[in-house]
């Protein structure tokens, strides 16, 4: 039991309270939620408030390149069969926006939390999880972020004294290799698509084999883990070699290999596998994402992919042609300024949709479905695209600021 | 020209294919098929060997561990140097410039030396990275257009006596020495800091690399209404920043 009974010092006391009052301030001068500036005016007056408000709660970390909002809405479900839970369910995953998220808790018992790749090892440190979720690691926004490599070197640096449970899938040898210098860690076969960031060893930079499921270094015998929990179809297979059915609203194999890691955590805190699933039902849309919104006599899907890894997840999930595919791709500050990575997305999977392209960077989209040789056209705007697709259901996928601007063009 | 064939091969996809430049394969290819070559699009990953008898070789930019470890295995393996030697055009970019120079300072802050394909050194800068779009003017014995690229690295390249700058930047950092240089060229050998690809970006640089494969003076024209559209938006977007 961790509820949130012990006040808190009054220093830390001041300092969420002024939180709360800038958030205020942010909400009332329109500028979002106001999660993330309440916690830096928090975390400048006392910098250990994160630890603080911390301390009373069992806390879970989820982190990953994709997946970890869905996750972490997952997890929040399944432990709230055991008790109140507070998390960061709108994705502020810094410092400042997770302190904001856990000073808003103090009735809960959990604190689920999404971190930034980037943050994992510095609050992982401040917060002292019971469990850590690792989900993948892949190339996302390169003109500035860091080398993927180097990310999955600081996990493992920072989580190397870690008591926490590590959650991690052993599909990634990226995850594989942050994770395995912690001395208790579950492994989870929850698959990965994308593999291209993990064609060369991180231990010691020889040439990954790949035969089938199965990866290994021929070189250093780094290799893949005996998982203890498994992604197989459609079902959750726990250590015990029970098979549990995977009953989700949310589409795709990536959202089953979310709930199979969700499962694990949630067994670490004693939720029976078949509780938390049947509580993940309850999660549709995550911050619109997923999200079917009836717009100019159409469905349309709204669906994010961030990086190649996301592209070629969700490509899986989409409707069989002649679904029509409406993409749209921006390169603003936060969705990284180089369009680059388009190229290392097989496009050629969309052939036989109907595609329109929008968004600020419709023309390198235009130049990298010609080159794939996917028939489309380009469109002003989302209502263009959308009038200009037969009557029915529409999947739209698009990047992260173009997602927001899709989901107000649609009235999401 | 439905008979005549095009060898392309994208080299260490496994360590030198981390910015998207893996497009440059794809639109030589395209480029390639739409003027009725048969393309062989080949991926030599760095356990295997590098063929010596194709027509062109295209490089990547990789991260700094993984630079060291591509130019280790293209020494020992020596196809590369090769396939030079047999006539092969060489497109490379970032990492794989730094690599087809004499010598380049790798992640462990060693000096390392490259294959010696081109007459040029890198250094690792000691400034603020170098992001962002560039725009350029090619070296006017090519016959090229403008150059627009995204450059996205730290390195300083200095070009020694036989190579040439492949362009003169107008905006943008390129080469990174201050002397107004972006990329270099020597024989049938070029390198350059962009990604975008560069080759979507500048498509007429991949028919230069397939004219001078074929040994050819001029292709068939294809239709470049996107590419051109992507281009001008490019340029005007380099030229008024928001």
């Amino acid at each position: 039991m961790a509820g949130n009974t012990e006040p808190l010092p009054p220093r830390a006391k001041l300092a969420v309270t002024a939180g709360r009052a800038a958030a205020a301030v942010s909400r009332a001068a329109g500028r979002g939620s106001g999660s993330v500036i309440g916690g830096k005016v928090a975390l400048r007056l006392d910098p250990d408030l994160l630890a603080q408000v911390a301390q009373h709660l069992d806390v879970v970390l989820v982190s990953a390149t994709n997946g970890k909002t869905t996750t972490t809405r997952l997890i929040a479900e399944a432990l709230r069969a055991n008790g109140g839970v507070v998390s960061n369910a709108l994705g502020a995953n810094m410092p400042a926006g997770i302190t904001s998220a856990l000073a808003g808790g103090s009735e809960a018992q959990y604190g689920v939390i999404e971190v930034d790749e980037k943050y994992l090892a510095t609050v992982a440190r401040d917060v002292a999880p019971k469990a850590i979720a690792l989900l993948n690691l892949s190339r996302d926004q390169l003109d500035r972020a860091a080398e993927t490599r180097m990310l999955a070197e600081r996990w493992r640096e920072g989580l190397s004294a870690s008591k926490a449970v590590i959650v991690a899938n052993a599909d990634d040898p990226l995850v594989v290799w942050a994770a395995s210098s912690s001395p208790n860690v579950v492994w989870v076969a929850a698959g990965q698509e994308w593999k291209d960031d993990a064609w060369s060893c991180p231990a010691c930079g020889g040439v990954m084999q790949r035969p089938g499921e199965d990866w290994f270094c021929s070189e250093c015998g780094f290799r893949r883990p005996m998982p203890s929990w498994a992604l197989s179809g459609e079902q959750v297979l726990d250590p015990h070699g029970s098979a549990w059915p995977i009953k989700l609203q949310l589409p795709g194999r990536a959202n089953k290999a979310n709930a199979a890691t969700s499962a694990a955590v949630a067994a670490a805190f004693g939720v029976p596998p078949q509780v938390a699933l049947e509580r993940m039902y309850a999660v549709t849309a995550v911050a619109g994402r997923y999200d079917v919104v009836t717009y100019l006599e159409r469905e349309v899907r709204l669906l994010l992919a961030k990086n190649p890894a996301g592209w070629l997840e969700t490509f899986s999930l989409i409707d069989a042609p002649p679904a029509p595919v409406i993409l749209s791709v921006n390169a603003r500050g936060a969705d990284g300024t180089d369009t680059s990575w388009l190229w290392d997305v097989d496009y050629s999977r969309l052939a036989g949709h109907p595609v329109r392209v929008i968004g600020d960077r419709k023309l390198d989209l235009a130049v990298r479905l010609e080159v794939a040789g996917v028939d489309f056209e380009v469109a002003e705007n989302a209502a263009a695209a959308v009038r200009s697709c037969p009557p029915g259901r529409i999947e739209a996928i698009a990047n992260y600021t173009a997602f927001q601007d899709l989901r107000r063009a649609v009235g999401n | 020209m439905s008979d005549t064939g095009l060898r392309v091969v994208w080299v260490y996809p496994d360590l030198l294919s981390t910015y998207g430049d893996q497009g440059n394969a794809l639109v030589v290819e395209r480029r390639g098929q739409q003027r009725g070559l048969n393309v062989q699009r080949t991926h030599i990953r760095s356990d295997q060997q590098i063929p010596t008898s194709a027509d062109i070789y295209l490089i990547g930019g990789g991260e700094d561990r993984p630079q060291r470890l591509a130019a280790e295995r293209l020494h020992r393996d020596g196809g590369l140097r090769r396939a030079f030697d047999n006539g092969a055009i060489i497109f490379s970019v970032c990492a794989g410039y730094q690599i087809l120079g004499r010598e380049f300072v790798n992640d462990l802050g060693e000096r390392q030396e490259g294959l010696g394909l081109l007459d040029v050194v890198s250094l690792r800068g000691d400034g603020e990275r170098c992001v962002g779009d560039v725009l350029a003017d090619i070296d006017e014995r090519l016959g090229l257009p403008q150059l627009t690229g995204f450059e996205n690295h730290q390195g300083v390249t200095r070009l020694g006596p036989e190579a040439q700058p492949l362009a003169r930047l107008r905006l943008g950092n390129g080469n990174g020495t201050g002397d107004g240089t972006e990329g270099a060229w020597q024989d049938t050998v070029f390198g350059t800091y962009m990604h975008g690809p560069v080759l979507a970006r500048n498509p007429q640089i991949a028919d230069l690399l397939i004219k001078l494969a074929l040994d050819v003076n001029a292709l068939p024209p294809v239709d470049d209404r996107w590419y051109d559209a992507l281009r001008e938006e490019r340029i005007a977007a380099a030229t008024q920043p928001a």
